[in-house]
């Protein structure tokens, strides 16, 4: 068993993550919906570092409660959509994808119990170098590098075509050309 | 690890954030004379010698002011908008050192609060979610001026903190490691500001950017849109912004003297271990003094400028020294 303090830390952060996750699906306000995701990546983060990864907690922090959740919470206030309508709820099929969902989820952790028998016990305390910046790396560069560079090529795609999309095609782009002409 | 450690801590932390907070207060004084000086002004000269008791009587000032807050404003948000930009603001120097150790009452006492693995990391994750408060702010206000300063300063923010945390690279490079301790012994010889010139520029400019300074101090352009995210503010929740953004500035200023200048590392460091954080101090005071000055003397640049300076030349510039740095590097390391 871990110390105590470890385990009290482990119930308050689990019960912060666990309680905005509630919170980021009954909120009516798309603004707090996804400071409640915030709260929840950092709680998560929060995880790792009791885990001893502070890379990966750090890294969770930056990239997704900095990066990607300022950019959402960004759209979100330029559309002006904070306030969720009656009408937006109302998606075909969504309570049913829901239970589905649920039950598949359910579903595998019970076969996760099943297999692995029971509750997994407490793993050896990782080597002080676990996690490390450099360990992270090598690992990356040497015993996952085609994953590693298929991800890279996949996220450049991603790019091109955002770029590409927001371009316009050829004719849209004369034309707008023509009228900035025109008027200088 | 014992009782003494956990105290030891807790007092670092705490003598930090007087730091923090009574730097700002100074900070805010040195700026007012200077900026006064250079406009052929005298500025505050009148609360106690040399006007050194200002920063107190505004304080006095701002507590006795009224609290407003706007009808249709989203209030919880309104509330902790000022909160959420101050606390990163006051956090993020944790990883930095301020010398090596000294002797304090029979005790080694080592002059840093964190001397973590990833200390670098550190830092980027605290800037990265510094955007929030600002965010927040300009949309509970219900105010489209406000609305418009928060968009501005998290497009802003966002698109430089690419090139920050790119030209924080060249010295984790050259140094090999994270740890910011290490990024500091690193430059014993040599600060990293001459090994690493581009890269020196554009953090310089990048956090410019990041703390909202002129001449990139567009969330608040005033012609424009009154006083941007803070315009509903008033009183003390005033005051946090400004605090906030002031404990920025310092906080650049000593991770930017760390990073590139060599930290607390100068002449007779290693016999005299006191010394290190007045040379940290040094470094940050005449880094303080040049923002100073460029705000003194640069007009504000328009907004599509703004981004399209972070976007094509400062992100490629920090991007390209990074290549070059990793080449350099692992040309001239010796197996």
């Amino acid at each position: 068993m871990p110390p105590l303090g470890v385990i009290i830390l482990y119930a308050i952060i689990g019960l912060v993550s666990v309680g905005s996750a509630v919170g980021l699906l009954v909120s009516r306000n798309a603004i707090y919906s996804a400071l409640f995701l915030v709260l929840n990546f950092l709680t998560v983060a929060l995880l790792y570092l009791v885990l001893g990864a502070p890379f990966i907690a750090l890294a969770q922090i930056t990239v997704y409660a900095g990066a990607i959740m300022v950019l959402f919470l960004f759209v979100i206030m330029m559309l002006g959509a904070e306030k969720l309508t009656e009408s937006s709820l109302r998606v075909r099929g969504l309570r049913v994808l829901a239970v589905v969902l649920g039950l598949v989820f359910a579903a595998e952790v019970a076969l996760f119990l099943v297999v692995r028998g029971g509750i997994p016990a407490a793993p050896a305390e990782p080597a002080l170098t676990f996690g490390d910046p450099a360990a992270v790396g090598l690992m990356l560069f040497q015993q996952y590098t085609l994953p590693f560079e298929i991800t890279s090529v996949i996220l450049l795609a991603a790019m091109v075509g955002a770029i590409v999309l927001t371009r316009g095609d050829l004719k849209d782009r004369l034309a707008r050309r023509a009228a900035l002409e025109k008027k200088a | 690890m014992d009782a003494g450690m956990i105290w030891e801590w807790i007092i670092k932390s705490i003598f930090l954030i007087l730091f923090m907070t009574g730097g700002f207060a100074y900070v805010t004084l040195l700026e007012r004379r200077v900026l006064a000086r250079m406009q052929v002004r005298i500025g505050p000269n009148r609360v106690g010698k040399f006007g050194l008791l200002q920063p107190i009587a505004d304080a006095v000032k701002l507590i006795f002011k009224e609290e407003l807050i706007p009808a249709g404003a989203d209030k919880l948000m309104f509330i902790v908008a000022p909160v959420i930009t101050v606390i990163p603001a006051l956090i993020i120097t944790g990883v930095i050192p301020w010398g090596t150790s000294i002797n304090l009452f029979g005790r080694e006492i080592a002059l840093s609060i964190a001397n973590v693995n990833v200390g670098v990391l550190y830092i980027m994750a605290v800037t990265s979610i510094s955007v929030y408060g600002i965010t927040l702010a300009g949309w509970s206000s219900n105010n489209k001026y406000a609305m418009f300063g928060g968009l501005r300063s998290t497009a802003q923010m966002i698109s430089y903190e690419l090139a920050l945390g790119l030209s924080l690279v060249g010295p984790i490079l050259l140094a090999g490691s994270m740890n910011v301790m290490d990024i500091v012994q690193a430059q014993k010889t040599l600060p990293f500001a001459l090994l690493q010139p581009a890269g020196f520029i554009v953090y310089f400019m990048a956090t410019l950017a990041e703390i909202n300074r002129a001449p990139f101090d567009m969330p608040e352009a005033e012609q424009e849109l009154t006083a941007g995210y803070h315009t509903e503010y008033s009183s003390m929740k005033f005051a946090l912004f400004f605090m906030a953004e002031y404990i920025k500035m310092i906080a650049v200023a000593m991770i930017g003297s760390t990073m590139f200048l060599g930290g607390f590392q100068g002449p007779f460091v290693d016999q005299l271990p006191w010394l290190g954080p007045v040379y940290l101090f040094g470094k940050v005071i005449v880094w303080l003094f040049v923002d100073i000055w460029i705000r003194a003397t640069l007009p504000r640049i328009r907004y599509d400028k703004l981004m399209a300076l972070g976007w094509k030349v400062m992100y490629p510039i920090a991007l390209l020294n990074v290549f070059i740095t990793g080449i350099l590097v692992v040309l001239t390391t010796k197996r």
